[in-house]
């Protein structure tokens, strides 16, 4: 035991190191927050968030960002209310309809799990082709689609793992009171009400940050979003295209909607949370 | 029948109809993908397309090497950045840190993960892209504006910190206390019992969670774009532009398309990303799901 102080030695610094690298991973949270306050803060105006860009979006230095926020605010809620209708059926479908443990259950469960992986940019290549060959231009409603794609699997995924964790007690003694499959599923659906919204946030978080998804079939515009079949502004590719402007007035609306971007997905993130921990209360 | 029971068969027959359409949506895709990249791949092989270095469409040589290097050196910077942080906060929270620190730390884990790719993208613009040029590349001795590979390995590894600190989290929580227990009443260190023992029966986790990062970092488009310069070469260095293949579908796709073959290759590299990354999902979700059912 005479290097047993060489050993303890070791010990701490090995502790530093983990130590070190937890704070650089937290911390780069609060850095890149930081910046884009620091930045975005002296742009954010009353006229930034209540006006359309004036002069053509990468070159007027007068106007705001409203399109772009209309924009995201239509394309994410219409995805997400699609993607929720078509991917809560096929959770409870799944849990619910399917037999479990079956072949089609796993392998289904598996295929969204690897879904949920897919780059945003395969789903925007896919769908702009479509478009092509279809004769449809960049609009509202191609994003809309796109996203909703994209945005399936988050909801098919989350509500999976909702509905693993209520106990299999619950499913025996609705069956046993002689319920229907689908009488069941909405006990279940009572029970995991406050995750469901969890679901709904994480999927419009998902569907208002995309870029690569939109950038081929939303296209861009400086009007305010009337129809679904014109093209759409959105906020994340307003940053996109305006930060690489020469103009220091167009870069200010980059980071006054990389900043209301970051609102929204703060006002996301804390509204999950406090819906997490009402779901853990919600418990028999 | 009673009514309950037509209801119910209906509503089996409605939810299945959704599966099988959202089933169909991915086959669709993928033959697509393929259908599409099917003239590039008549007109050349798969093993000079895939091996070729000169991209010059407006030549008819479609060389895919210089945009497979650029995403293979940007994951890579990224991994070694991103691993061995991972995986020593990630053992840091499970085995030293107290319940309260986890429960804080945690969600803002989760909270990066929320943060969309542009933002990434932004900051890496605001900041990586400059300190680069102005602080890194002089001390190493080299000229840069800064819009290198490496700036798009710095900006993917903390793309990638939540997903592989969620899973490596989750998965040292598996590891059964006896065997931690034993290993310390033999007189090992805490730090020797993690190095020998948690970490080699946490290994195949910690490789799938590598994996699933890996696969977010090929895939990741906007944010690498921004700063990766886009010079369609083979990087040689940290400090070289590159032009990853994610960014080569963006930055292209809509335009030129009268140029032959052109929309064909950058549908090839669509599928090429699309294969790669469901594939590397694949293995990773496999390893998981049998850990998770050992468990």
């Amino acid at each position: 035991m005479t290097n047993i102080k060489k050993r303890l030695l070791k010990e701490k610094i090995a502790k530093t190191a983990m130590q070190l690298s937890g704070i650089t991973i937290t911390g780069s949270l609060f850095f890149i927050v930081g910046t884009i306050l620091y930045k975005g803060l002296p742009y954010l105006s009353w006229e930034m968030i209540s006006q359309a860009p004036k002069g053509g979006f990468y070159i007027g230095k007068e106007g705001g960002i409203l399109n772009a926020i209309l924009g995201s605010l239509y394309l994410a809620t219409f995805s997400t209310a699609l993607a929720t209708m078509i991917g809560i059926p096929i959770s409870i479908f799944l849990n619910v309809y399917v037999k479990s443990g079956s072949f089609l259950e796993r392998s289904c469960k598996l295929l969204f799990d690897v879904l949920f992986g897919i780059p945003s940019i395969v789903y925007g290549a896919i769908a702009f082709s479509i478009m092509v060959w279809m004769g449809i231009r960049a609009s509202l409603l191609g994003g809309i689609i796109t996203i909703t794609l994209l945005t399936i699997p988050i909801v098919v995924r989350t509500i999976d793992e909702l509905l693993k964790t209520i106990p299999v007690d619950l499913k025996h003694v609705t069956f046993s009171l002689g319920s229907t499959r689908w009488e069941l599923a909405k006990v279940l659906l009572k029970y995991i009400k406050p995750g469901i919204f969890t679901a709904i946030l994480l999927a419009f978080g998902r569907a208002i940050g995309d870029v690569a998804g939109v950038l081929l079939t939303t296209g861009f515009s400086d009007n305010l979003p009337k129809y679904i079949d014109e093209p759409a502004a959105t906020l994340p590719l307003a940053i996109f295209f305006q930060l690489s402007s020469p103009i220091p007035e167009v870069q200010g609306r980059a980071y006054a909607s990389a900043l209301v971007l970051t609102f929204i997905i703060l006002i996301i993130v804390i509204c999950t949370h406090l819906l997490a921990s009402r779901q853990q209360k919600h418990k028999i | 029948m009673n009514w309950r029971l037509i209801k119910d068969k209906l509503i089996q027959r409605s939810f299945g109809v959704l599966l099988a359409i959202s089933l169909i949506v991915i086959v669709v895709i993928l033959v697509g993908l393929g259908f599409k990249s099917l003239p590039l791949l008549r007109a050349e092989s798969l093993g000079t397309i895939l091996t070729e270095s000169v991209w010059s469409p407006l030549n008819g040589s479609f060389g895919f090497l210089p945009f497979i290097m650029g995403t293979i050196w940007v994951t890579f910077i990224s991994l070694i950045i991103a691993a061995p942080l991972c995986i020593l906060a990630s053992v840091y929270l499970v085995e030293y840190a107290s319940e309260a620190l986890r429960r804080m730390v945690l969600p803002l884990v989760n909270m990066l993960a929320a943060i969309p790719p542009v933002l990434y993208g932004v900051w890496g613009v605001l900041f990586v892209v400059p300190f680069l040029s102005d602080y890194i590349a002089p001390i190493v001795g080299a000229q840069t504006t800064g819009y290198t590979v490496f700036a798009g390995g710095i900006v993917l590894a903390v793309m990638i910190f939540p997903i592989m600190v969620s899973i490596m989290v989750e998965v040292l929580q598996t590891i059964p206390y006896e065997l931690k227990a034993a290993s310390l009443s033999l007189g090992a260190t805490k730090w020797e019992t993690i190095v020998k023992v948690i970490l080699v029966k946490a290994k195949p986790g910690l490789i799938a969670a590598v994996v699933l990062g890996i696969s977010r970092a090929f895939g990741e488009t906007i944010a690498v774009l921004m700063v990766c310069g886009n010079i369609p070469q083979i990087p040689k260095s940290f400090f070289d532009a590159g032009y990853p293949l994610p960014a080569l579908i963006a930055n292209n796709f809509g335009e030129m398309m009268s140029i032959p073959l052109y929309d064909s290759a950058l549908m090839f590299a669509a599928l090429l990303l699309f294969v790669l990354i469901f594939g590397f999902n694949l293995i990773s979700r496999l390893i998981l799901n049998r850990l998770e059912g050992k468990s």
